[in-house]
C-alpha cells in the first residue's frame, strides 16, 4: 500500500488536530494532506524522476515525503552537510530528478545536469496555492517510496531503496492508528536524510502525535525546544543523548513533560544510559535497533526491560541494558555462522532478519535473499530469553589469534574510567596474532597512563581483550549522525604505524 | 476478485474503504455488509443495503483477518457494514502494544 494512505487516513479521521509545529500555529492533518496534494502537483509540473530534498529539518520534510507519495515518486533526502563537490556528485546520481533545496543552499548545487532545482520557499508557496490544492488525486502505482544514501562509513554511499510496501508494513505493524493523546508531541531532531527521520514522519502521522522539528541539532537548542513545546516523546542517537544530558545536568532541567525517549543508531555507553535514567526518572527509555535497509526498527528494548535490568542483581538480566532488546513480533531474527547455519543462544554470528518491512535493496542491486532473509552485516548474539546483543559491524570485529573480539565491549569498559572522555577500539594488522587490539583515547582531566588503562581493562575483561596499542587524541572522527568513522581512524593509525 | 496487497476496495453498502495488507492464499470474495466490495476506483452501486447480521461496522486503522484464507485487511475509512470473506466474518486483529522507537 502507498504510504500516502497513512496521511489520508489521519486527515480523514482528525482533520483539525495539529500534525506539525506548535499548538498555536502548527499545520493540521487536513492542512498537511492539502499541502501534500498541492506540492505533489506542483513538483510533477517541474519534471520527472525522484523528489530530492536538500535542507534543514522543518515541516517541509513531511510535506515532501507525502507529496512524493502522492505522485508516486521516490523521496530522496540528501545530506546537506557533505562538501559541495560530494553533494553535487550524489545529486547528479539522482538525475533526472526535481530537487527541493533550502533557499540558502541552492547556489551550492547550481548546474547539476538533469536536475531541476526548486527552492523550498517556492514549494511552500505552491503548497498554499489554491490552483494546486484543487488538483485531482493522481492514480499512481506505489513503488519506491524513499531513496536513502547510506552514511558511507564503508565507502561511497549506496542508495538504499525503501518501497511503499516496506514502510507501510513497518508503520501499520508497529503503530496503533491515532493512539496518541492530543497533548503528545514528538521532537524530531535526527536529520531528514536519516532513516529515523523518515520513519518518524510516518509513524508520528499514523499515531496522531504532533511533530516538532528542530532545524539542526545542538543540545542547547534541543533542550530549549523540548521545554517550550512541552515535548513528550523524542528519539536521539546515543551521542546526541549524551550531549543533551550534559546540558540538562548543567541547567538542572528535568523535562517534566517528557514521557518517553528512544535511542538508537549506534552503541549506547552504559554509563550514559544509567545516568540519564537516574536524572529523568519519569521518562520511559526505549532502545530501538534497526538499519536503513530494514525500514528502521527491528528490535526493541522497552522501558520495562530497562527498569528490570537496572534493578536486578542477576548479571544475565543486568547486562540486558547493553542489549537492543527483542525482535519485533512481526518479523523473524536469527544469528548465523559464515556458512549460513543458524546458531544457538550465546554464540555470536551475523544477525539475519526476515519480514515484510525488510527491504534489503540498493538501486540496481538486491541483497535480500530469495527466501526473504537479509544479512545485516552486524555481529551479534541472543541470550536465553531472546534478547539481542549487537557487537557492531561484522567488519569491525577484531579477530585476534582466532578469537573474535568486539570493540564495543572494550570501549564500554574504558569509557567507565574516570579519566576517559571518549574511546575507539579497533583492530590493526599484526604479524603474530593476525590482528591486535588498538585503543584511541580522548582523555578527561589528567591523562591516564597506559599501564593504568591496561590494568583497568584487564581487571574487567581479560588479557586477550586488553589493547596492545594505545594512542591519545584530542577528539575522534564522527559523521554528523554520531557514527564513529572507524575506517578513517584505522587508515590514520595505519599511516602512523608505517611512518613510525 | 484478486485481493492483491496494496489494492484498495470500497463497500457497496456504506462509506467503508479498505486496503489489502496480506493477500488471501486462494481466490475469495471480500464482502462488506454481506455484499462483495468494489474496486476503489469503481462507482459504488446504488440501492444495495447491508445485511442485518453484517452491520457491526468497521473502524479506521483497525486490521481485520481471516485465518482460513490468511487475508489481512486494513480499514482506511470507517463504515457501517462489517467485513466477511466468502461469508465468514473477519476478526479484528489484536493490537500489539509497542513503544515508539522513531
Amino acid at each position: 500500500m502507498n504510504t500516502g494512505l497513512l496521511l489520508e487516513m489521519a486527515a480523514e479521521t482528525f482533520p483539525d488536530r495539529v500534525a506539525v509545529g506548535s499548538l498555536k500555529d502548527g499545520l493540521t492533518y487536513g492542512e498537511l494532506a492539502a499541502r501534500a496534494r498541492a506540492g505533489g502537483a506542483w513538483i510533477a509540473s517541474h519534471g520527472d524522476g525522484p523528489v530530492v530534498f536538500i535542507g534543514l529539518n522543518s515541516a517541509a520534510v513531511p510535506a515532501g515525503i507525502f507529496a512524493s507519495a502522492e505522485i508516486g515518486r521516490p523521496f530522496a533526502p540528501l545530506n546537506y552537510r557533505l562538501a559541495d563537490e560530494e553533494l553535487r556528485r550524489l545529486l547528479a546520481r539522482t538525475a533526472p530528478s526535481v530537487a527541493i533545496v533550502d533557499d540558502d543552499m541552492i547556489d551550492r548545487v547550481q548546474g547539476t545536469p538533469g536536475v531541476v532545482l526548486v527552492s523550498r520557499s517556492a514549494l511552500d508557496a505552491a503548497c498554499a496555492d489554491p490552483r494546486y490544492r484543487q488538483s485531482d488525486k493522481p492514480e499512481v502505482e506505489a513503488d519506491i517510496a524513499v531513496l536513502l544514501f547510506t552514511s558511507g562509513t564503508t565507502g561511497e554511499p549506496k542508495a538504499a531503496v525503501l518501497r511503499h510496501r516496506h514502510l507501510a508494513s513497518y508503520v501499520i505493524s508497529t503503530v496503533e492508528f491515532m493512539h496518541a493523546d492530543e497533548d503528545e508531541a514528538a521532537l524530531v531532531s535526527v536529520p531528514p536524510y536519516h532513516i529515523a527521520g523518515v520513519a518518524a514522519s510516518l509513524t508520528a502521522v499514523y499515531s496522531g502525535r504532533r511533530m516538532v522539528y528542530l532545524p539542526t541539532f545542538t543540545p542547547e537548542a534541543w533542550v530549549d525546544l523540548a521545554v517550550s513545546e512541552k515535548i513528550t516523546h523524542a528519539m536521539l542517537v546515543p551521542t546526541m543523548l549524551g550531549r543533551v544530558l550534559g546540558v540538562l545536568e548543567a541547567r538542572g532541567e528535568h523535562l517534566p513533560h517528557m514521557r518517553a525517549i528512544s535511542y538508537g543508531g549506534g552503541r549506547m555507553p552504559r554509563p550514559v544510559i544509567e545516568r540519564v535514567m537516574a536524572f529523568l526518572p519519569q521518562v520511559e527509555f526505549v532502545n530501538g535497533y534497526g538499519l536503513t535497509e530494514t525500514s528502521s526498527t527491528v528490535a526493541v528494548l522497552n522501558a520495562g526491560d530497562h527498569r528490570k535490568a537496572i534493578a536486578s542483581s542477576d548479571p544475565a538480566v543486568r547486562r540486558r541494558l547493553g542489549s537492543v532488546g527483542r525482535p519485533l513480533p512481526s518479523l523473524e531474527l536469527e544469528i548465523r555462522d559464515p556458512d549460513g547455519k543458524s546458531l544457538p543462544p550465546g554464540v555470536a554470528g551475523e544477525v539475519y532478519v526476515r519480514g515484510e518491512q525488510i527491504a534489503g535493496e540498493y538501486l540496481h542491486r538486491k541483497v535480500i535473499r530469495d527466501d526473504g532473509w537479509f544479512a545485516t552485516n552486524d555481529s551479534g548474539w541472543l541470550d536465553e530469553e531472546g534478547y539481542l546483543f549487537v557487537e557492531g559491524r561484522l567488519d569491525d570485529v577484531i579477530v585476534r589469534g582466532g578469537e573474535n573480539i568486539s570493540p564495543g565491549e572494550i570501549e564500554d569498559a574504558l569509557r567507565a574510567h574516570p579519566n576517559v572522555a571518549d574511546v575507539a577500539v579497533l583492530g590493526l594488522p599484526d604479524d603474530q596474532w593476525g590482528e591486535r587490539v588498538a585503543a584511541v583515547i580522548v582523555a578527561k582531566g589528567p591523562a591516564p597512563s597506559i599501564d593504568d588503562l591496561a590494568g583497568w581493562v584487564k581487571a574487567r575483561l581479560r588479557s586477550t581483550k586488553t589493547p596492545q596499542t594505545w594512542e591519545f587524541r584530542g577528539e575522534l572522527p564522527y559523521n554528523d549522525t554520531g557514527k564513529l568513522l572507524r575506517r578513517v581512524l584505522k587508515q590514520e593509525l595505519l599511516q602512523t604505524a608505517e611512518a613510525g | 476478485m484478486e485481493l492483491k496487497p496494496g489494492s484498495r476496495w470500497k463497500s457497496a453498502v456504506c462509506d467503508g474503504e479498505v486496503v489489502v495488507v496480506r493477500a488471501a492464499k486462494a481466490p475469495a470474495v471480500l464482502e462488506c455488509g454481506g455484499h462483495a466490495m468494489v474496486p476503489h476506483a469503481a462507482e459504488r452501486p446504488v440501492g444495495v443495503t447491508a445485511a442485518a447480521d453484517r452491520s457491526e461496522g468497521i473502524l479506521t486503522g483497525k486490521r481485520y483477518v481471516d485465518e482460513e484464507s490468511g487475508v489481512e485487511i486494513l480499514c482506511s475509512k470507517a463504515g457501517k457494514g462489517s467485513l466477511s470473506m466468502d461469508g465468514r466474518p473477519l476478526q479484528v486483529k489484536a493490537a500489539k502494544a509497542l513503544p515508539s522507537s522513531d
